[in-house]
C-alpha cells in the first residue's frame, strides 16, 4: 500500500506528468471543440473519429512532400474539411441519417488512409518519419523550475488549442453568427422564420468541426514525432464526444473534460513507469481502458443533468 | 389592366377579397372576405377547422392562396412569404411560439436582424431598443431571462415585442389566450390596449366568446371555412355570437335508440392531471360513465381532453385523483394491465399512438393484444390466425383497399381509422374511450364509425367520447359534459340543450349560471 | 398498387444496389487516378473471391462470422438501435466461451460444442445487455457506449491474454479449447478449410428471421423500433424490449466470435475479430435488416473481403475495400440522395 501512495506522489510531484497532460489533452481539446461546432448548429458528428485520422494523415503527407511541416497541418485541416463536408452534405442537404453517415466517413478515412498509405509509402502500418512542427522553446523561461520544465518545448498546437477554446467561447457566445447557430441548434424552424438561413449555417457548423477535429488529429502525426500510424486517432474521437457531453456543449466545459481525460490517460502512463510498484508488463492493460470505463460511466450518469441542444441529430427539412 | 374596380379600402389596413384556398378533400377558405380597420381589434371567431388559421396563415405568408387578393392600407400586395410579410409591417403570434428555449429573451427578439459592432452581437444596444419598446407598450420582461424559466404569458410577451421590434403595424395572434391563465389574460387585454392606442391594428382570432365582448372592436365569424357574420362588438352579444359560430342545424343524424344503461364501468374522481410542460391541465374532474351509454365530452381543443384521455388509459400520471375502472382502484395501472380489464381506447393521433405505419395491416390488427392465446401460442404468433382475424376485420369494416399486407402508412387516414376502430371493437371491451374518432375524415367514413360506435353501445360498452365537433358530440352523446379550461363547465343531454347553449359552456360559461340568466 | 409496390421496391432493394454499383465504380475511378486497371483488379477480385475450390472455402469461410455480425447489427436497427459495438461482443463472447472450451478437455463433443456456443452468445448477450440497460435507465446513446465497450473489451482482452489466460510461449494468446469441441470441417484446400460453423451461421438466419417474424419477441421488438409511442399505447414495454434487442443482437456477436475460435483458430488470439464489427454494419445497411437480405450481403462483402487479396498481389492496396464499403454506407445514409438521383432520372425518361 505505502509503495501506491508513493508512487502516486512521485507522479503528481514530477512536472512530466503535467507536461503529458497538456500533450494529451491537446488533440481532445481540438476535436471536441469540433463536435461543439457541429452539434450546437444541430448535427451529430460522430465522424470526428475519422476526421481526425485523415487530419494526421493529412498532416504527414504535407509534410512529406513540401518539407514543411505547416504546410503539412494546412494539408490535414483541408481534408478535415472535406469529410466534414460531405457529411454536412448528406446530413444537411440530403437529410440524411447523421449517425450512419459519421459511421460511413470513419471507415472511408480508414480506408483512404489505410490505402494511401501503401501507395505513397509503399508499405502498410505506417509512414516514413517527417519534419513535425517545431516545438516552441521559451528560452530562460525554460529554466525556471518545475513550471520551466511543463511549459518549455510544447507544440504551438498546445497554445492553438487553448486560444481555440477562447476564440470559440466568444464566436458562439459574443457573436452574431455564435446567436444564430444557437439558435438553429435548438429550434430551427423558429429561426427560420426569423430569416435564418438554417443550411448555411449549419453547413458552417459541420465544415468548423471538420477544422478542429483535423488540428487535433494533426496534432497526433506532427505535433511530436512526425509520423503516421494506421488508425493512429484510436477512439480519441469518441472520446472527444464524450469530453464535449459531459462539458455540457460547450467549448469551455468541453476543454476542461478533455483536460480530465488527458490527465487519466497520463497519470496511467506515468504510474506505468513507477519502477517500486513491479508492476507486471500486461497492467498496462487494465490501466489503459480507465479513460474509456470513465467515459461509459460519464455518458451514463452525467445525460439529464448535460443537455444537447434541442435540435440535435434532427435533419431539419424545409417544405 | 383597366380601371375596372380600383376600390377604394384606404381606410382598412388589411382587407382579405375572396380568399379560396383548398387542402385535399377539404375546401378551408370558400370566398372569405375579411374587412379590418385601422387601428381596431378584430376578432375572428369560430369553432375548430372553420378556417380561421388557415386565413391568417395567407396574411402572413406561411400558406399562398389559391386565388383571392390581400390589400394592406388599400394597396394591392402580393404576400409569399413571412419576408413579405415582414416587410408590409404584419406580425403574427402563433399559437405554437416561436422561441428558441435556450436564449434569452433579448437574443429571441432581435434574432435574424441582430444589432451589431462589426461581427460581434451588440448585446447592449438590443438590450435599449428592447427597453425602449417595454416602456412604449407596458410590455415589461427581464431582457436577460432564458425563455424556458420563464411562464407562457411572459413568454407570449415576448413574442409580442418580437413582432414589434421587427416594425410590425399590424399583429395576428392566434388564439393567444388558449394557453393563458386568467390573469395573465387580463395583462395581455391591458396589452392589447396600449397597442391600439398606440394606433396599431389587431386581428384576434378566439373562440372564447366572452374576450371577443371584452376587448373587441368588431368581429367576423367564420364557419366550415365560410364568413357567417360581420358585426360590430357592440351590436351583438354572445348568444347571436355562438348562433352564427355553431347554431346551424346538425347534418348528420345518426339513427339510434333508447341507451340501455347498465352499471357505473368508470369513474373519475378529483383527477388532476399535468400537461407536457408541467402546468395542470385537468384540474379536479368527478364523473362517471355507465355501460350502454355514450358520455360527450365537448370543448375546444386544448381544454384538457388530451390529458384526461391519456390519464384514464394509462399513458400519463395522475397527479391526484382517481381513476376507478370496473370498481377497481386503476390510477397506477399500466396501459396493458387496463386493456387486458377490457378497456379499449381509440387515440387522437392515428399515426403517433393509434398504428405502427411501417407494420403491414395484419400486425396493426394486433395490436395491443398480440399477446392474447387467440393470436400466439407461447412465444409464437400464430400468424395465419392472425391473417384470418384481420381479414374478416378488413371484410367488416370495409377498409380499403381490403389487403392486409399493405403497410399502415400507405392507407387513406380514413381507411386507417377503420383499422383502429375495428381493432378495438374486435377486443370486446367493456369501456371504450375515444377522442376524435373522425378527425379529417370524408363524411362516408364518418358515418360509418358513427354507427360502429352506437353498435357498440347498444352492445352495453360504456364509451367516452371526447371531440371538438359539436355535431358529432350531439348526433351520438347521451350525456354531455363540457370542458373548458381543465374542468367542467356543465352537464347535459343533447334533448334539453341547445348548440348554443354548448357553444357558451365551451367558451368558458358555466351552466348554472346560464340557466340563472334565462330564469 | 403496382404504384405501391414499385415505390416499396425502390426502397429495399434499389438503394442497396445503387450504393454497392456507386461505390465499385467510385473505387474504380480511384484505381484509373493511380494508374491501375480498374477491369483487372476486379478481375482479380473475382478471382480471388471463386476462381478456385481454395477461393470459395476461404470465402464460406469469412462469410460465416460476417453473417453473424450482420445478423447483430440488423437485428439492432430492427429496435431502432445502432449497435456499433459488435466487435467488443465478439470478444467477450469469443473470450468467454474459449475460457469454457479449453477446460472441457473430458467432455464428449454433445456436451462441449454447445456449452461453448452457449456460453459465447451470454458473453456477448450480458456485454451488449450494459449498453442496453445504460440507455433504458441512464438514457445514455448506444452508439457512444457500445464503442466505448469496444475499447474496453479489447483492453480486457489484451490483459488476460497476456497473464492468467496465456498459452505458454512467448506470442499472446490463449490455450487451446479441447478437441472436441472443434466444429467439424466440410472441405479443406491447403493450409484453409471450411468449418460446420457456416451452417450454424445459417441456422442463425433462420432463427432470426422466425424471431423477427413469428413471434411474440420480434413484434415488440419491431413496434418499439417503429413507434415507441404506438408500442406504449397497446402496452408494449420499451424498456425491456430495448434491453433483449440488445441483448439478442450481443448474442449474435458474441456468436460470431465464438465460430472463429471453434472453427478457424481453435483458440482466442488478438486478430480474431478483425473488422467484423464494422463490416456488420455495412451488411445490415446493405441487406436492408432482412435476414436473408444479410446473408446474401455478407456474402457479398465477404467475396470483395476475399478477393481483396488476390487484388493486393495484382498491385492494388486491399484498403480500397474499406473505402468501398465507407462509400456504401455513406450513399445508403443519405438514402435521400440516391432517391432523388433516381427521381430525376425517372422524370427526364417521362418528360423526354
Amino acid at each position: 500500500m505505502n509503495a501506491w501512495i508513493q508512487a502516486i506522489i512521485n507522479v503528481f510531484v514530477n512536472p512530466i506528468f503535467y507536461k503529458s497532460t497538456l500533450n494529451q489533452s491537446t488533440p481532445l481539446i481540438l476535436a471536441a471543440l469540433g463536435g461543439v461546432y457541429s452539434e450546437t448548429t444541430g448535427v451529430v458528428n460522430i465522424a470526428l473519429e475519422g476526421i481526425m485520422l485523415i487530419g494526421a494523415f493529412g498532416g504527414v503527407v504535407g509534410s512529406y512532400f513540401t518539407g514543411n511541416p505547416w504546410y503539412g497541418l494546412a494539408l490535414g485541416v483541408l481534408l478535415g474539411v472535406s469529410m466534414a463536408a460531405l457529411h454536412a452534405w448528406a446530413s444537411i442537404r440530403y437529410a440524411g441519417d447523421q449517425i450512419i453517415s459519421g459511421a460511413a466517413l470513419i471507415l472511408l478515412a480508414q480506408g483512404i488512409t489505410g490505402f494511401s498509405l501503401v501507395e505513397l509509402f509503399g508499405k502498410p502500418g505506417s509512414t516514413d518519419l517527417v519534419r513535425s512542427i517545431p516545438l516552441v522553446n521559451l528560452g530562460s523561461f525554460g529554466n525556471v523550475p518545475f513550471f520551466g520544465k511543463i511549459f518549455n518545448s510544447l507544440s504551438p498546437l498546445v497554445y492553438i488549442a487553448f486560444a481555440s477554446v477562447a476564440f470559440s467561447w466568444f464566436l458562439i457566445y459574443k457573436t452574431r453568427l455564435g446567436l444564430r447557430m444557437r439558435s438553429v441548434g435548438n429550434n430551427p424552424e423558429a429561426a427560420d422564420t426569423l430569416g435564418v438561413n438554417v443550411y448555411n449555417v449549419r453547413y458552417f457548423g459541420v465544415l468548423m468541426s471538420g477544422v478542429f477535429a483535423a488540428l487535433g488529429g494533426a496534432f497526433l502525426s506532427i505535433g511530436e514525432l512526425g509520423q503516421f500510424t494506421e488508425n493512429m486517432s484510436n477512439g480519441r474521437g469518441f472520446i472527444a464526444l464524450a469530453a464535449m457531453i459531459i462539458g455540457n456543449w460547450s467549448p469551455t466545459g468541453a476543454m476542461w473534460a478533455a483536460i480530465l481525460f488527458g490527465a487519466a490517460s497520463a497519470f496511467n502512463d506515468q504510474l506505468q513507469s513507477q519502477g517500486i510498484l513491479h508492476l507486471a508488463i500486461n497492467t498496462q492493460y487494465l490501466f489503459g481502458m480507465i479513460p474509456y470505463i470513465i467515459t461509459l460511466i460519464v455518458v451514463g450518469g452525467l445525460v439529464g443533468k448535460s443537455r444537447a441542444p434541442s435540435a440535435d441529430g434532427i435533419p431539419y427539412i424545409k417544405d | 389592366m383597366g380601371k375596372t374596380d380600383k376600390k377604394d379600402y384606404s381606410e382598412y389596413a388589411v382587407v382579405m377579397e375572396k380568399i379560396v384556398k383548398r387542402f385535399p378533400g377539404v375546401l378551408a377558405n370558400d370566398h372569405v372576405d375579411l374587412f379590418v380597420k385601422k387601428g381596431e381589434i378584430h376578432a375572428i371567431v369560430g369553432e375548430n377547422g372553420a378556417g380561421k388559421t388557415t386565413l391568417m396563415n395567407q396574411l402572413y405568408g406561411l400558406l399562398n392562396s389559391d386565388s383571392g387578393k390581400i390589400y394592406i392600407n388599400g394597396e394591392e400586395v402580393k404576400i409569399k412569404n413571412p419576408n413579405d410579410a415582414i416587410k408590409a409591417k404584419i406580425g403574427m403570434v402563433h399559437q405554437h411560439f416561436m422561441l428558441v428555449d435556450r436564449l434569452s429573451v433579448v437574443e429571441n427578439i432581435v434574432l435574424g436582424m441582430e444589432p451589431v459592432y462589426g461581427p460581434f452581437f451588440a448585446r447592449d444596444k438590443a438590450r435599449k431598443q428592447i427597453s425602449e419598446l417595454s416602456q412604449k407598450f407596458g410590455l415589461f420582461v427581464e431582457p436577460d431571462a432564458i425563455i424556458e424559466d420563464l411562464p407562457v404569458g411572459i413568454q407570449q410577451r415576448v413574442e409580442i415585442i418580437k413582432v414589434l421590434y421587427r416594425g410590425a403595424e399590424i399583429l395576428i395572434l392566434d388564439e393567444p389566450t388558449a394557453v393563458l391563465t386568467p390573469q395573465e389574460t387580463d395583462e395581455l387585454f391591458k396589452i392589447l390596449g396600449a397597442l391600439k392606442a398606440q394606433g396599431k391594428t389587431i386581428i384576434f382570432i378566439t373562440h372564447k366568446l366572452h374576450e371577443v365582448m371584452a376587448i373587441t372592436d368588431s368581429v367576423t365569424v367564420m364557419q366550415l371555412g365560410k364568413v357567417t357574420g360581420v358585426v360590430k362588438t357592440s351590436d351583438t352579444n354572445p348568444r347571436a355570437l355562438a348562433r352564427m359560430m355553431v347554431g346551424r342545424e346538425v347534418l348528420l343524424r345518426v339513427e339510434k335508440g333508447e341507451a340501455k344503461i347498465g352499471k357505473k364501468i368508470l369513474r373519475v374522481e378529483n383527477l388532476h392531471v399535468n400537461e407536457n410542460r408541467g402546468l395542470e391541465a385537468v384540474k379536479g374532474l368527478d364523473f362517471s360513465v355507465n355501460q350502454g351509454e355514450i358520455v360527450g365530452i365537448a370543448g375546444v381543443a386544448g381544454n384538457g381532453q388530451t390529458e384526461l384521455i391519456e390519464a384514464i388509459t394509462g399513458l400519463r400520471k395522475v397527479e391526484e385523483g382517481q381513476v376507478i375502472f370496473k370498481g377497481i382502484d386503476a390510477t397506477n395501472f399500466s396501459p396493458k394491465r387496463r386493456r387486458d380489464m377490457g378497456m379499449g381506447h381509440i387515440p387522437e393521433d392515428r399515426l403517433k399512438h393509434g398504428l405502427v405505419a411501417a407494420f403491414p395491416l395484419y400486425y396493426n390488427f394486433i395490436l395491443g393484444k398480440h399477446d392474447d392465446p387467440r393470436f400466439c401460442d407461447g412465444e409464437f404468433l400464430k400468424i395465419s390466425d392472425i391473417k384470418k382475424f384481420s381479414n374478416a376485420l378488413v371484410k367488416r369494416f370495409d377498409v380499403r383497399p381490403p389487403l392486409i399486407n399493405l403497410l399502415g402508412a400507405n392507407l387513406s387516414g380514413g381507411n386507417q381509422q377503420k383499422v383502429i376502430v375495428a381493432r378495438e371493437f374486435s377486443f370486446n371491451p367493456d369501456f371504450m374511450a375515444i377522442s376524435q374518432p373522425t378527425r379529417g375524415l370524408d363524411i362516408g367514413a364518418i358515418e360509418f364509425i358513427h354507427k360502429s360506435i352506437i353498435s357498440m353501445r347498444d352492445q352495453g360498452v360504456g364509451v367516452l367520447l371526447v371531440s371538438m365537433e359539436l355535431e358529432e358530440i350531439f348526433s351520438l352523446s347521451d350525456r354531455i359534459l363540457v370542458m373548458y379550461e381543465g374542468q367542467i363547465m356543465g352537464e347535459v343531454t343533447p334533448q334539453e340543450t341547445t348548440t348554443e347553449e354548448v357553444g357558451l359552456m365551451m367558451a368558458g360559461h358555466k351552466l348554472e349560471d346560464l340557466r340563472a340568466q334565462e330564469a | 398498387m403496382n404504384g405501391l409496390k414499385k415505390f416499396y421496391m425502390n426502397d429495399k432493394i434499389v438503394v442497396p444496389v445503387f450504393a454497392v454499383i456507386t461505390s465499385l465504380f467510385i473505387a474504380a475511378i480511384v484505381m484509373i487516378m493511380i494508374g491501375k486497371n480498374p477491369l483487372m483488379a476486379y478481375g482479380a477480385l473475382i478471382f480471388g473471391a471463386f476462381g478456385t475450390k481454395g477461393a470459395l472455402i476461404n470465402n464460406l469461410m469469412k462469410t460465416t462470422p460476417l453473417i453473424l455480425t450482420g445478423l447483430s447489427v440488423g437485428l439492432g436497427f430492427r429496435a431502432g438501435l445502432f449497435n456499433i459495438g459488435a466487435n467488443g461482443q465478439l470478444i467477450i463472447g469469443a473470450l468467454l466461451s474459449t475460457y469454457v472450451g479449453s477446460k472441457m478437455i473430458a467432455y464428449p463433443f454433445y456436451l462441449s460444442i454447445p456449452l461453448m456456443l452457449v456460453t459465447g452468445m451470454i458473453g456477448g448477450a450480458l456485454w451488449a445487455a450494459i449498453a442496453g440497460w445504460l440507455k433504458v435507465a441512464r438514457g445514455a446513446h448506444e452508439v457512444i457506449t457500445t464503442i466505448m465497450l469496444n475499447y474496453i473489451a479489447v483492453f480486457i482482452a489484451n490483459y488476460v491474454v497476456n497473464g492468467p489466460f496465456q498459452a505458454p510461449g512467448g506470442v499472446p494468446k490463449s490455450p487451446e479449447i479441447a478437441y472436441s469441441a472443434r466444429l467439424p470441417i466440410l472441405a479443406t484446400s491447403g493450409a484453409t478449410w471450411l468449418s460446420a460453423g457456416i451452417f450454424v451461421a445459417l441456422a442463425a438466419v433462420v432463427v432470426v428471421y422466425i424471431l423477427v417474424e413469428k413471434t411474440k419477441l420480434g413484434y415488440e421488438v419491431k413496434a418499439v423500433g417503429f413507434n415507441p409511442y404506438a408500442a406504449e399505447y397497446g402496452g408494449i414495454s420499451i424498456g425491456k424490449n430495448v434491453v433483449m434487442a440488445m441483448a439478442i443482437s450481443g448474442a449474435l456477436a458474441g456468436l460470431a466470435g465464438t465460430m472463429q475460435v471453434m472453427g478457424v483458430y481453435y483458440r482466442y488470439l488478438g486478430a480474431l475479430g478483425g473488422s467484423m464489427g464494422f463490416d456488420g454494419i455495412t451488411i445490415a445497411l446493405i441487406g436492408q435488416n432482412d435476414p436473408i437480405g444479410i446473408a446474401f450481403a455478407a456474402f457479398l462483402i465477404s467475396s470483395i473481403r476475399a478477393g481483396s487479396n488476390q487484388m493486393q498481389i495484382a498491385g492494388v492496396s486491399k484498403n480500397i475495400v474499406i473505402i468501398i464499403q465507407g462509400i456504401i454506407i455513406f450513399l445508403v445514409a443519405a438514402n435521400r440522395l440516391v432517391k432523388t438521383f433516381m427521381f430525376w432520372k425517372r422524370k427526364e425518361v417521362e418528360g423526354a
